[in-house]
Order: C-alpha cells, then sequence, then structure tokens
C-alpha cells in the first residue's frame, strides 16, 4: 500500500496533475459551475420553494426595460471615457517617468500609485461629500471661489459622470503608469540612439519607436479597461451611497443586477443582466483582439 | 493556431476575472457599514421606522438555559426595546425562558441577507424586522415565514386591523405591526406666530398655500412654508388618501392614480412660485433634513407621527415650538391622514421554536403592556387603541413626548381616528415607488419638466414591468 502511494507520488505522469488541481477544482467550482448555473437560472423565475421554466421570458424583457438601456448607456460611456482618458496621460507619464525631465521619480510614481490602495468605500465616501450639493461641499468651493455658482453635482447626468471619471483616473492613473513604465523598460534604448543619429526628434521617436513597441502594453491595457469600466459598480454605489441615483444617472450593468437580484430578488432575471454583460464584454474585447492583430499567426 | 486557442483561453479567464471581480465587490459593499439612505428606504414608505442606521451592534440578554434564538433589526433603539420586553417575558414566564441575541444591522443590508437568508433556506435568525416598503419582497412564492394568527389571537379586539393586514397573504398574518404611522401636518408655531399666522385656521390646500403666499412676503422670503420630496413619496400618499384613491387595481397590478399628478402639479406651482423648497438629500427623515428643520428654514411638512422620535432624538433644540394638526385636504371633508412606514416583526420558518417565538413577539409588540413600552421608549402611535383612551397615558404630561410638542399627539391622533387611510404595498407598488424616487419626482421638482410628459414615461416602465 505504502508502495503504491510512494510510487504514485514519485510517478512522473500523476505529479502534474496533481499540481494542477487546485486550479482546475477552484476554476471548475467557482466559475465552470456557476456560469452554466446562471445559464440555467436565467431561464428560470426563481422564488422560495417556487421555480418555474419561463424560457426566454427575461431575456423578453429585457429588451423592453429602458432602465437596462440606461444602465448599458451608463456602463458603455464610462468605459468608452475611461479608455480615452486612462490610455494617453498614463502613457504619456511614464515617458516622463523614463526620460530624464522629472526629478525625484520615486516620489511621484509613490503619490501617483497611493490612490489604488486606498479602499474604495472610503475613497467614495469621500468623493461623495467633495461632490455634495451643498455650498460647503468641496468642489462648490472651488467653483465659489472661481466665481460660479454652487451645482448639484450627483443629480446631473453630465456633472455625475464627470465625478466617476475623477474618481477613477484619481484611482487607476499611476497603476496604468506602471503598466507601461514596465512596457518601456522592455524597449531597447539602441533602437533610440540610432534613430537619434538618424536625426528624429522627440515626437518622432516616441511615434515611431515608443508607441508600436509599447503595443502589446497597450493591448493589455484596453482589455483590461474594458472588462473594468463595464463591470463597474462600487464606484458609483459609494458615490450616491447606495445603488439608487437620481434619475439613474448612476446606475450601471452590475448596479442593476445588483438591484435586481439582491434587492428585488428576481434571480432569474437577474442572471439574464449578468449573461447579457458576459456576452458584450467578450465581444468587444474579440472584436478588439481581432482589430490588434492579436489573434494573428506570428510573422518571425 | 496553437497561440489562436491561448488567445482564446486568455480571453475567457479575463472574462472570468470579470465575474469574480463582481463578488468581491458585492460583498465590499455589504460590509461597508453604509447607512440607511433616502431613496432606499424610501420607496412608499420613505421614512420608515429607521434613522440612520447605526454601526452594527450585538447584544445577547437572557438567561443561558432559556431557548437560544437570534434577532435582526436594523435601528437600535427596536433591539434595545425588544431587550427590555424580553426581561419582562421572563419574570412572566418561568416555564418558557428565552435567550435572544440582537444584531443591528445597516436598513439594505439587513433586508438584503434576509431575502437571501430564505432564498437559500439557511443563516435566517428566529426574529427579523421588516420595514414596510420591504415585506412584500418576503411574500413572494412560499412564504418562509411563520403565520402569527395564533400569537395576535389574544390582543386582536384592541389592534387596528388594517395594520395587520398589510403584512398578511391568503388570510395568514406574518408581520407583528409596531405603530399606525398617522401623517399629520407639523407646524412651527414659532415662526408662524412670528410672521401672524394661525395654522389652525388651515383647513385646506387653498388655506395653506395662502399661507405659504403670506409667510413668503412676511419673512422676505427667508423662510419656506415647507419643502417638497423628490426622495419619498409621503406627498403622494397623502394626496392619494384624501381622494380615497389607491394606487394598485384589483388585479394586483399598480398604476398612477389622478391624485399624483394632482398634488405634483400643486407642488410644481409652489417650487415655481418660491413657497416651498426641494428637501435636501429628498425628504425630511434624513441628517440633511433634519438640518433644514433646524435653520428654521421650513415653517410645516407632513409625516408620520412617528417623526416625533426624530424631534427628541436629533432636534432637541425644537422643544416647544411645533404643533401638530389633521394635514389640509383639496376638499373639506375628505379624511385628512394616511398611515405611512412601518416595521413587521417576523418568525422565521427557520426557527427552531417558532410559536415560541411567535408568543414572545406578539406580547412584546401588541399587548397593552409591550403597546405601552412602544410608545414611552419609541414615541411611535402604536396599534393597541385601548392605549390612546387611557387618561393615564394620553394625560401624563411627564411624558417626554407630550411634553416637546405645543400639542397633545393623542388629541390629535383622536381627532383624526377614522380618517387614516391605508394604501396598498405590494411589489409592484415596490417598483413604481423606486421609479417615482428615481426618475419622476426629480425630474418634475428638480429639474421642473412638464407633468404629463413624466407620468407618462412613469405609466409606459410600470407597463413593461407588469405584463
Amino acid at each position: 500500500m505504502a508502495m503504491k502511494l510512494k510510487k504514485f507520488l514519485y510517478s512522473r505522469k500523476a505529479a502534474p496533475y496533481v499540481f494542477v488541481l487546485p486550479f482546475i477544482l477552484s476554476f471548475c467550482i467557482f466559475w465552470i459551475y456557476p456560469l452554466f448555473s446562471t445559464v440555467k437560472m436565467s431561464f428560470q423565475s426563481i422564488l422560495p420553494g417556487q421555480v418555474e421554466w419561463v424560457g426566454f421570458a427575461n431575456y423578453g424583457k429585457l429588451i423592453k426595460d429602458t432602465t437596462f438601456h440606461t444602465a448599458i448607456k451608463n456602463s458603455f460611456t464610462y468605459m468608452l471615457l475611461t479608455i480615452a482618458l486612462l490610455i494617453p496621460f498614463p502613457m504619456l507619464f511614464a515617458v516622463m517617468m523614463d526620460g530624464n525631465l522629472v526629478k525625484a521619480k520615486g516620489l511621484w510614481k509613490a503619490l501617483l500609485y497611493l490612490p489604488a490602495l486606498t479602499s474604495v468605500v472610503i475613497s467614495g465616501t469621500l468623493f461623495r461629500l467633495m461632490f455634495s450639493e451643498y455650498a460647503t461641499g468641496q468642489m462648490n468651493v472651488i467653483l465659489t471661489y472661481l466665481g460660479r455658482d454652487p451645482i448639484a453635482w450627483l443629480k446631473n447626468g453630465t456633472t455625475a459622470m464627470f465625478a466617476l471619471l475623477v474618481l477613477c483616473c484619481w484611482r487607476w492613473t499611476g497603476v496604468n503608469m506602471l503598466y507601461f513604465l514596465s512596457g518601456l523598460k522592455g524597449i531597447d534604448k539602441t533602437y533610440y540612439e540610432s534613430a537619434e543619429i538618424d536625426g528624429a526628434g522627440a515626437w518622432k521617436k516616441f511615434r515611431y519607436i515608443t508607441l508600436p513597441l509599447l503595443k502589446p502594453t497597450t493591448i493589455y491595457v484596453v482589455t483590461i479597461s474594458v472588462y473594468a469600466g463595464l463591470s463597474m459598480f462600487l464606484e458609483s454605489f459609494m458615490l450616491w451611497n447606495g445603488n439608487t441615483s437620481p434619475k439613474n444617472i448612476g446606475l450601471t450593468i452590475v448596479g442593476y443586477l445588483y438591484k435586481r437580484g439582491i434587492e428585488k430578488n428576481q434571480m432569474g432575471y437577474a442572471s439574464a443582466v449578468g449573461l447579457v454583460l458576459l456576452v458584450l464584454a467578450l465581444l468587444i474585447n474579440v472584436v478588439q483582439l481581432v482589430a490588434n492583430g492579436t489573434f494573428k499567426k506570428e510573422v518571425d | 493556431m496553437k497561440r489562436k486557442l491561448i488567445n482564446c483561453f486568455m480571453a475567457v479567464v479575463m472574462a472570468a476575472t470579470l465575474f469574480s471581480g463582481c463578488g468581491s465587490q458585492g460583498k465590499t459593499a455589504d460590509s461597508s457599514g453604509k447607512s440607511a439612505d433616502s431613496t432606499e428606504k424610501s420607496e412608499d414608505t420613505s421614512g420608515s421606522d429607521s434613522g440612520e442606521a447605526e454601526a452594527e451592534a450585538v447584544t445577547t440578554v437572557g438567561p443561558d438555559s432559556g431557548t437560544h434564538m437570534e434577532m435582526w433589526a436594523f435601528v437600535e433603539m427596536h433591539n434595545t426595546f425588544y431587550a427590555k420586553m424580553l426581561e419582562k417575558w421572563n419574570e412572566e414566564n418561568p416555564d418558557r425562558q428565552i435567550q435572544i441575541t440582537f444584531t443591528t444591522y445597516p436598513f439594505a443590508d439587513m433586508h438584503n441577507k434576509m431575502i437571501m437568508a430564505l432564498q437559500t433556506g439557511e443563516g435566517a435568525p428566529d426574529l427579523c424586522d421588516i420595514e414596510r416598503g420591504q415585506f412584500p419582497n418576503f411574500l413572494q412564492g412560499e412564504v418562509q415565514l411563520y403565520p402569527l394568527n395564533d400569537a395576535l389571537e389574544q390582543y386582536e379586539d384592541d389592534l387596528v386591523p388594517s395594520r395587520i393586514e398589510i403584512y398578511s397573504k391568503d388570510g395568514k398574518n406574518y408581520g407583528a405591526p409596531t405603530h399606525v404611522g398617522a401623517t399629520v401636518m407639523f407646524y412651527n408655531d414659532e415662526i408662524l406666530k412670528k410672521y401672524d399666522i394661525d395654522y389652525t385656521k388651515i383647513k385646506t390646500w387653498d388655506d395653506y398655500t395662502k399661507a405659504a403666499e403670506q409667510l413668503k412676503e412676511a419673512s422676505g422670503g427667508k423662510v419656506k412654508m415647507t419643502s417638497v420630496d423628490t426622495g419619498g413619496t409621503d406627498w403622494l400618499w397623502l394626496a392619494m388618501a384624501e381622494n380615497k384613491e389607491d394606487w394598485v387595481k384589483k388585479n394586483g397590478k399598480a398604476f398612477i392614480p389622478d391624485a399624483i399628478p394632482q398634488m405634483l402639479k400643486m407642488q410644481q406651482g409652489w417650487l415655481d412660485d418660491d413657497l416651498a423648497m426641494v428637501s435636501p438629500d429628498g425628504q425630511v427623515d434624513l441628517e440633511a433634513g433634519f438640518q433644514n428643520i433646524l435653520d428654521g428654514n421650513i415653517a410645516s411638512f407632513p409625516k408620520a407621527m412617528w417623526y416625533m422620535s426624530r424631534f427628541l432624538n436629533y432636534m432637541p433644540e425644537e422643544k416647544g415650538k411645533w404643533a401638530m394638526a389633521p394635514c389640509p385636504v383639496f376638499e373639506e371633508g375628505q379624511p385628512r391622514s394616511v398611515g405611512i412606514g412601518g416595521t413587521g416583526t417576523v418568525v422565521t420558518k427557520q426557527s427552531e421554536d417558532p410559536k415560541l417565538a411567535a408568543d414572545f413577539i406578539t406580547y412584546a409588540k401588541c399587548s397593552k403592556e409591550g403597546c405601552i413600552g412602544i410608545w414611552e421608549n419609541l414615541g411611535f402611535d402604536v396599534c393597541n387603541t385601548s392605549v390612546w383612551a387611557d387618561p393615564e397615558i394620553t394625560q401624563d404630561t411627564s411624558n417626554q413626548y407630550i411634553a416637546f410638542f405645543k400639542t397633545n399627539p393623542f388629541d390629535v391622533l383622536n381627532e383624526i381616528k377614522d380618517e387614516v387611510e391605508a394604501i396598498t404595498v405590494n411589489e409592484n407598488t415596490f417598483t413604481l415607488g423606486d421609479y417615482l424616487n428615481t426618475t419622476t419626482l426629480n425630474a418634475i421638482l428638480q429639474d421642473g419638466s412638464k407633468i404629463d410628459d413624466e407620468i407618462k414615461d412613469a405609466k409606459d416602465y410600470m407597463e413593461v414591468e407588469q405584463d
């Protein structure tokens, strides 16, 4: 018996399976199983003691549900704007950090990265107070100083999106900058030297060397930003101190999923919302990755 | 080819992390210890009984030898009160000793946890406070609560029947009520006297509007007559009650009765004429609302009588300034009040000894003794009418609530006793209330949008929701 066990443990064939088993198990239990039960639940109406198959009724309702459309619109706007802001600026900062223009680089890096370490629950609460509609709120104090009237920031679609974006940029600029920095470290300096010999200026070096060679990093950052943008929930939840915002200006897809599933106890409908989110996110990223040539055969 | 496969796999894994991300985010939000905010607890009940939810608090009361139970509530004061009643119960029932661990959670967290516990059949407490607006959620499907009919029977004659009905389904009563929640108009008599306005003469909304104009002129626009709510439906409930309308059809579907645009039109008029303001943060039962009252910005507002406790707890400086009166009406002769808010305490089927739990909670909340306790500790207009007629209680000037106000609360309550209308609450009105609070009221009162357009949008929304 002991021999058998020993043989098994020392077996070259079995060992790899044993090592990957924890991952396979957690992958199956926490992902494959929930995914399939979500698909199943999206065709059901689920109440305590009463589970019924309802066919495509949940999806049919989704198509007509204007609140869901608002949620999709909000999530998309947020995702597009965060990508528009959180790719160029962190890239610019990274290039600056990599060059010789900036002094005290460590300090800057730490300062920009610090917000990522704070809890969204706490920072969201602080931002809520900063963007308060009262004249004493930080943003309104600034406006008053500039000679403008105070604004009800979180009651209006545009200013509310602005608040969400400020929170997001404040939090993630440093992280994306670090991604780009590590990408920059991988670029061979000799390219720049030879470009200089050929008489290329700063812009040309950036345009024809940095940008193309940073592409893998950029694709990675875009991909995670698409997911992060579409699945945003907590920022909005904290900014409005709950899942409800005036005229649903802060409602996101995940927020709507939470509202239906947890607050209204409609698990089936919430599952349909979740699947739509999954499909949308996958679709966008596959399109994006194909467009960027990630799936192309390598030409070496 | 291989690389393609790997890329596909990566994309799938990334999607997976997206989902696991959702999960953990949800959890953090749950444990954030966030207080109940306007819109969440608003729905029709806007105020509910909850104040700002306190941080989580756990206490255990009763002997170790007693049957152990768990109880959840979203207002710490309620748990403190139940603990007091538990001590009395244990004194009176030596053979039926109970030990209860009381836990106070923030409003939304508690209801969400409770729903999940009942849905999954695990982890629910024996006893739990459920706010009226949330109650329909707990009556869906096969009800996972224990009927209190037998336990309520001995108190039934003295209880206001409509307050038990609101927590019932198919003839089974699932919730022990806390109060009637009769809505009255609170007037700041000190301010009104200063500007020579006599609130007792206000009978109709026309009188009220005239008084508002007089107040605007006399105070130079400094004091508004009232504040209208964008995050609560109390005003709309009052309008429906006065017109004897309801927002639920016979088949259980919610709709928008004429009383709602009627009230909104009047309110929009007040705002246009600078006679009223929009409640800061959406309604008066919030810290910003208390501050607005303390600052003397508004001279009156309609609210259920349980709001008295907010004065004592959050605005003690206002002692002796405020009076209560029946609400103004559109036409004289209409009912002048509506029951708003409430908390039904339930016993879950998961309890080990549901009968004992039911006997205790009905004793604590519905017996005359319990109701006197509720009145003295929490200041609510209790459901046991024998208390209303007991001069020892109603004329007790040493009572903190009676001493605080210019009018005796019981005088007002007895005056409107037969006029406290009930508005239906079910899962459809939950949806409608939610929509009104997030969209319609903000658009009409905050942005000044056209009432007809917004009402039409709300109707369209409800059609999709209820088909």
